[in-house]
């Protein structure tokens, strides 16, 4: 296996999708709006709006609250109710929305990646490049995976401060984040990232241009958003368990797409579709 | 002399379309071996086999002794493609794209950069370098190309329509690019081409193709012998010569007709080395000879006529 050919095929996407604006737009609005305008909303709200409209609002909560396993609920104890509002929309309600990005950028980089090659017509001249298949895959693949977990766990790290920051008044002592972002993170977060660049090679092939892939692939995001209706229903809470599980059951899907984009990934198959 | 490329009863099929039917050819170290044929006639697919990028439905190939379907890597090692389309990275520079397949094609880290400039300073395009190549002309793209096939200094050099959709100029230059390839650095080079009067102008041999088959193979002038055994020379007179020497001149060994009138005449032999005694027997006669004309055939008669031949 050449590590220098794979690393260079990542480094030349990604000097060419940095160039690609129609891909990296939405790529990095959706980031700030999660990481930096959403948080503030809801860490500042509770300090500016009456207290009996967070009670009224607390009263929807507590329905909410019963829902929620014996191990979560424990870090709601002896908390003021701004503070119980704040930790429960910052540290569960926007969670499942930060699973969102290690999606979006591997399908944006992806769909680049690997059909935006192929769009552009310069696919011909790497597949007569004394590379093999498999090498040529890992760097597509390392192109798209590296940057959408780097650009999440930056978003993570934006989010943690600005929680902190916009919270501190309320709580004064820093607090988040909270035990199950640690495995969304570090476990669930890769996980997804690699769902979003497999299920692009897959879908690669069918499609004819970079936004089809982009469009198809970023239909993912719908898994994302059932964890969401998951929380806010009371069915399914993000603790440590469930996002251990979660994971493990997206890694596993990983390998299974994994094993079929590497097993149609040939030179005949994409010349083909030249 | 051991072939690069052997090529014996190759076979590819793409449902019920047979793009290369049986071809056979070698070629030798130092040739320029063209693939002259229409468009759909198989040259492309022909390079895409030999380089390991298809694998063939039947035959076999050898490209330096390797078997393209099952070790491709390693032949593609010893290989530079230009493609048809130049496929360069519109968004990046000159110096970037090389770079970027100086590194595919594994030359060394501390070699690269050396390597990168010294082709773009031998393809004209040093001022340039730094450039987006979106902002190149097609001429400049094409000879990035063809610098971008020559990296890795490849033993063995495919060109596919090299000048195609070029203006003449940038026709003409990316040609005598070539043709300085072949003469000063003994390039092999395979050239896949419709362009008649290029293959002409660069190949030592040419496999006539249509519909995937090798029409006929050989040099201009086996290709002339084999198509057209006799040679017509055309005579032009200073003044109309004696009434007898027409007459005599059909006696003549190897001479087969003799056609004209006053000042013209068109002489059938049976080869080129049968003209100078023609000259020799009219000088003889007393006739005095202002023009003695062996008509060529050039690759264009020659194509036609093979092409006629197929329909």
């Amino acid at each position: 296996m050449n590590w220098r050919s794979i690393w260079a095929i990542a480094q030349k996407d990604l000097k060419e999708v940095r160039q690609n604006k129609a891909a990296w737009g939405p790529a990095i609005i959706v980031p700030l709006i999660f990481a930096i305008l959403m948080p503030i909303l809801f860490t500042v709200l509770p300090q500016v709006i009456p207290v009996e409209d967070v009670e009224r609002e607390l009263g929807d909560m507590d329905v909410m609250l019963e829902a929620m396993p014996p191990a979560l609920l424990a870090l709601f104890d002896g908390l003021g109710l701004e503070q119980m509002f704040v930790l429960y929309m910052a540290g569960f309600m926007l969670a499942p929305l930060f699973l969102i990005m290690p999606l979006m950028f591997s399908t944006v980089v992806g769909s680049d990646s690997f059909v935006g090659e192929r769009e552009r017509k310069t696919m011909e001249a790497l597949l007569y490049a004394p590379i093999s298949d498999l090498e040529l895959f890992l760097g597509k693949v390392l192109a798209a995976v590296i940057p959408a977990i780097g650009l999440s766990w930056i978003t993570y790290l934006v989010y943690i401060i600005v929680v902190n920051v916009a919270s501190y008044p309320l709580f004064g002592r820093i607090w988040f984040p909270l035990a199950p972002w640690w495995p969304m993170m570090f476990w669930l977060t890769p996980a997804l990232a690699v769902l979003g660049i497999s299920a692009t090679v897959l879908i690669s092939s069918r499609v004819k241009t970079f936004m089809e892939a982009y469009q198809m692939s970023a239909s993912l995001v719908v898994l994302v958003l059932a964890l969401v209706v998951g929380q806010v229903t009371g069915v399914l809470f993000l603790g440590v368990g469930t996002v251990l599980l979660i994971g493990s059951l997206v890694w596993l899907v990983d390998a299974l797409l994994i094993y079929l984009s590497v097993s149609r990934f040939n030179r005949t198959s994409l010349i083909a579709n030249l | 002399m051991t072939a690069i490329v052997e090529v014996n009863g190759l076979e590819r099929v793409f449902g019920a379309n047979r793009a290369v039917d049986g071809m056979t050819f070698h070629v030798q170290p130092g040739e320029v071996f063209g693939l002259l044929g229409p468009n759909g006639a198989g040259k492309t697919t022909t390079v895409r086999l030999l380089n390991g990028i298809l694998p063939p439905s039947g035959g076999s190939a050898r490209v330096f002794g390797l078997d393209p379907a099952s070790d491709g890597q390693r032949v593609r090692q010893q290989t530079g493609v230009l493609t048809e389309t130049p496929a360069l990275y519109e968004r990046l520079s000159a110096y970037e794209n090389l770079a970027f397949f100086a590194t595919l094609t594994g030359i060394p880290e501390a070699a690269l950069n050396g390597r990168v400039l010294e082709m773009l300073a031998f393809f004209g395009l040093e001022d340039r370098a730094k450039d987006k190549v979106e902002t190149y002309s097609k001429g400049m793209k094409q000879r990035l190309a063809l610098a971008r096939a020559l990296i890795h200094k490849p033993p063995l050099l495919f060109l596919d329509e090299p000048t195609s959709g070029l203006d003449p100029e940038a026709a003409q230059h990316v040609n005598a690019l070539i043709a300085d390839l072949s003469h000063q650095n003994g390039q092999t080079i395979l050239l896949a081409t419709h362009n008649l009067l290029e293959a002409q102008r660069l190949c030592d041999r040419v496999a006539v193709m249509n519909k995937g088959r090798i029409l006929a193979m050989g040099s201009l002038k086996e290709l002339s012998r084999k198509l057209w055994p006799v040679t017509w020379v055309d005579i032009t007179f200073w003044q109309v010569p004696a009434e007898n020497a027409t007459g005599s001149l059909k006696t003549l060994r190897g001479v087969k007709q003799v056609t004209g009138q006053s000042v013209a005449w068109q002489v059938q032999v049976e080869g080129e080395e049968v003209i100078p005694q023609v000259v020799q027997h009219l000088a003889a006669q007393g006739a005095s000879i202002l023009k003695v004309n062996p008509r060529d055939y050039t690759l264009e008669d020659i194509y036609f006529a093979l092409q006629a031949g197929e329909k």
